[in-house]
């Protein structure tokens, strides 16, 4: 049966190189961004990659007007419909320490813009009795650190949403997997300091498209990220409190 | 836009300098990183500073990489310049079209493919890269432009080889050839010596051929080595995958010297029985036989290699074997010395290929003596009536250079019209003075 994946935050390089993939395997791709210019480039290279439909639709997560759009064509698509979350953005947490109003922004980004409209979204996935969803969180959700935390802290909110909507989506048919990647070789990571063990974006989607053919729930992306959160995770909160990591 | 300052390196990683970087993924952002800024650069798999902008900026376009349009009844292609040729002919090549000239690596970009007007194991027949480009789009201050023979033929001959220095290249059409199936015949066949090999690179009738020469052998042996002839075969079945490894580290120096790379060159001889061999390889196999070990750079250590490669005219086979003899005198390990036959097909004004024979050799910058023989053969070269490859160059002299590329004032003109300020400017350049007539 056809599968129609709706790729939210289409232009970044780990949302392309997984519907390059989506594509090879003959799936539709719609893809969901603000730079309509560039992600007519994206469409026309899924496309050419044998994907079974390649669209562009506009969404700004900061207007929750421009869901409504994507609910209707989504209700169109005929056969499975699925969605995958690239979408987030980390302000310097020096920037946001300066002007605190930016924590709002980056709540919509990473959590509730994205939750919202996936609660638009999950009737329809269980009317069809199918359909995945792909959320990409971060490991930086899994605790709170003096460099990141309150990008981890809507990252973690993302999280718990992503957990519960699984608990409801697995009664209808349907499946959501929750993407922690590591550190990432994308826009977003270029020129910061300190950034090691950075994995490629083709890696990372090869990871992904790998759990939900095998419908995974959590999965860490390179796996050797399991570990080292897991040690992070272990250390007791009167030491890691003092810890600077 | 982001900006780092990172140090980075050409594929040989004898030079190495600090700039500043960036990598836009979409074409607003390109727009902007290139306002007033510095070249394009691709993947990093020109040996040389031809990539390089030391103390500058520089755009790598590695991102920008998506297909944009294919015709399957024409087999023309448009994609942006970041795409590898590997990618192109994973793509294609089940369609039944792959790359018309495809160099040693599939890391090359079509971006710098264009630039650097690079040719192939069918170069004979085939011509260089740039013979099979229909357009390429500029980007300029003022948006894409494109540039096709038929409207702007002096900036487009500028373009092909052209270093990048008419702008920034965001796509290219290019015509694919077709292909009968996915798998390749190879004939490896042991050759004796320099004259054997030069009457038998002559005297194949393949479309595909490539001489690998141990250049650690001497006197009665000099140029002794195995005779690749490849040719396409029909058949759907693709052919057996190849899992890359790759180079963890950077190897000790032991690992080129001399006795190891004789001995390896000897083994590697003797598993070509006398009667030659034939085997079925996958396209990217025969194509690509290095990138099945990622980061094979780093074999020659910290300090990098210079790769040499030159091209003389057919007369000059004579002149060809004195620079073998020099390399193989010299004691500077080289187990990758590639042998070619050449055609006349060169699509720029900077462009490589005459028609002769090309000889490539990997030089140890680790030995004080490699600078030294480099110019030695350079003069040699010169004395030939041949040429030195920009993409593989590091220590060429600007004269020398501009003896060898007769059409460069005529380059000169139309870079001065294009990009007067020089924002284009790359380290190889500067140093070999290709844009200041002096």
């Amino acid at each position: 049966m056809s599968e129609t994946w709706l790729i939210l935050g289409a232009s970044s390089s780990m949302a392309r190189a997984f519907a390059r993939k989506l594509a090879e395997r003959g799936d539709g791709v719609i893809l969901a961004g603000r730079d309509m210019a560039d992600l007519d480039r994206d469409a026309a290279d899924a496309r050419l990659r044998g994907a079974a439909l390649a669209e562009t639709i506009r969404v700004d997560l900061r207007d929750p007007a421009s869901f409504d759009a994507i609910l209707a064509r989504m209700s169109d698509c005929e056969g499975t419909v699925s969605v995958a979350i690239f979408t987030g953005a980390m302000p310097p947490q020096s920037e946001i320490d300066a002007d605190p109003a930016l924590i709002e922004g980056v709540a919509i980004d990473n959590f509730t813009g994205p939750a919202r409209l996936l609660q638009m979204l999950a009737p329809l996935i269980e009317a069809r009795g199918a359909g995945t969803v792909v959320g990409i969180g971060s490991v930086a959700g899994d605790r709170g650190r003096i460099g990141n935390y309150v990008y981890g802290a809507a990252k973690a909110g993302f999280h718990t949403y992503l957990s519960g909507l699984r608990n409801r989506l697995t009664r209808a048919g349907g499946h959501v997997v929750t993407v922690k990647p590591g550190f990432t070789d994308t826009a977003m990571t270029w020129g910061i300091e300190g950034m090691f063990l950075v994995a490629p974006p083709d890696k990372v989607a090869t990871d992904i498209l790998r759990a939900v053919e095998r419908r995974r729930n959590v999965i860490y992306t390179p796996l050797f990220w399991l570990g080292i959160m897991g040690i992070i995770r272990a250390i007791p909160e009167p030491v890691f409190k003092k810890l600077s990591i | 836009m982001q900006w780092k300052t990172a140090d980075y390196a050409g594929w040989g990683r004898a030079i190495r300098v600090r700039g500043t970087l960036t990598r836009p993924e979409r074409l607003g952002a390109l727009a902007t990183a290139l306002t007033g800024r510095g070249p394009a650069i691709g993947n990093f798999r020109s040996y040389g500073d031809a990539a390089l902008n030391a103390g500058g900026a520089a755009v790598q376009m590695t991102r920008l990489d998506r297909l944009l349009s294919f015709d399957a009844e024409t087999g023309v292609l448009e994609a942006e310049a970041g795409t590898t040729i590997a990618e192109l002919l994973r793509v294609f090549a089940p369609r039944g079209w792959m790359p018309p000239v495809m160099p040693g690596t599939g890391f090359a970009t079509l971006g710098g493919c264009i630039a650097n007007d690079v040719h192939g194991k069918n170069h004979h027949d085939a011509g260089s890269f740039g013979q099979h480009v229909l357009a390429v789009t500029l980007m300029t201050d003022t948006g894409p432009r494109a540039v096709t023979p038929e409207a702007d033929p002096g900036l487009f001959r500028a373009t092909m080889g052209g270093l990048g220095q008419t702008g920034a290249i965001l796509s290219a059409r290019l015509q694919l050839r077709p292909i009968p199936g996915q798998r390749m015949r190879v004939v490896e066949t042991r050759i004796p010596d320099f004259d054997a090999f030069i009457a038998a690179l002559g005297g194949s009738t393949a479309e595909f051929t490539v001489g690998w020469v141990d250049a650690t052998a001497r006197r009665k042996r000099l140029g002794r080595g195995i005779l690749e002839e490849g040719e396409l075969l029909e058949g759907s079945r693709p052919g057996p995958m190849r899992r890359a490894k790759s180079v963890p580290f950077d190897a000790p120096g032991l690992l080129l010297s001399w006795p190891v790379v004789k001995l390896f060159n000897r083994w590697r001889l003797a598993r070509i029985p006398d009667s030659g061999r034939k085997r079925i390889r996958a396209l990217d196999e025969f194509f690509f036989p290095l990138d099945a070990l990622h980061d094979w750079n780093r074999l020659y250590g910290k300090r990098g290699f210079h790769q040499f490669q030159c091209v003389v005219p057919q007369d000059a086979a004579p002149a060809l074997r004195e620079i073998l003899a020099a390399i193989a005198k010299s004691g500077i390990a080289s187990p990758l010395a590639v042998l070619k036959r050449m055609g006349p097909g060169r699509a720029g004004h900077l462009s490589f290929p005459m028609a002769g024979y090309t000889l490539a050799v990997d030089l140890p910058a680790r030995k004080t003596r490699a600078a030294p023989l480099y110019a030695r053969l350079e003069d040699m070269v010169q004395a030939a009536g041949g040429r030195l490859y920009l993409a593989k160059d590091a220590l060429a002299r600007p004269g020398t250079i501009a003896a060898m590329y007769p059409e460069l004032d005529a380059w000169r003109a139309e870079i001065a019209r294009i990009d007067p300020e020089g924002q284009m400017e790359t380290d190889l350049v500067r140093r070999l003075k290709l844009r200041s007539a002096a």
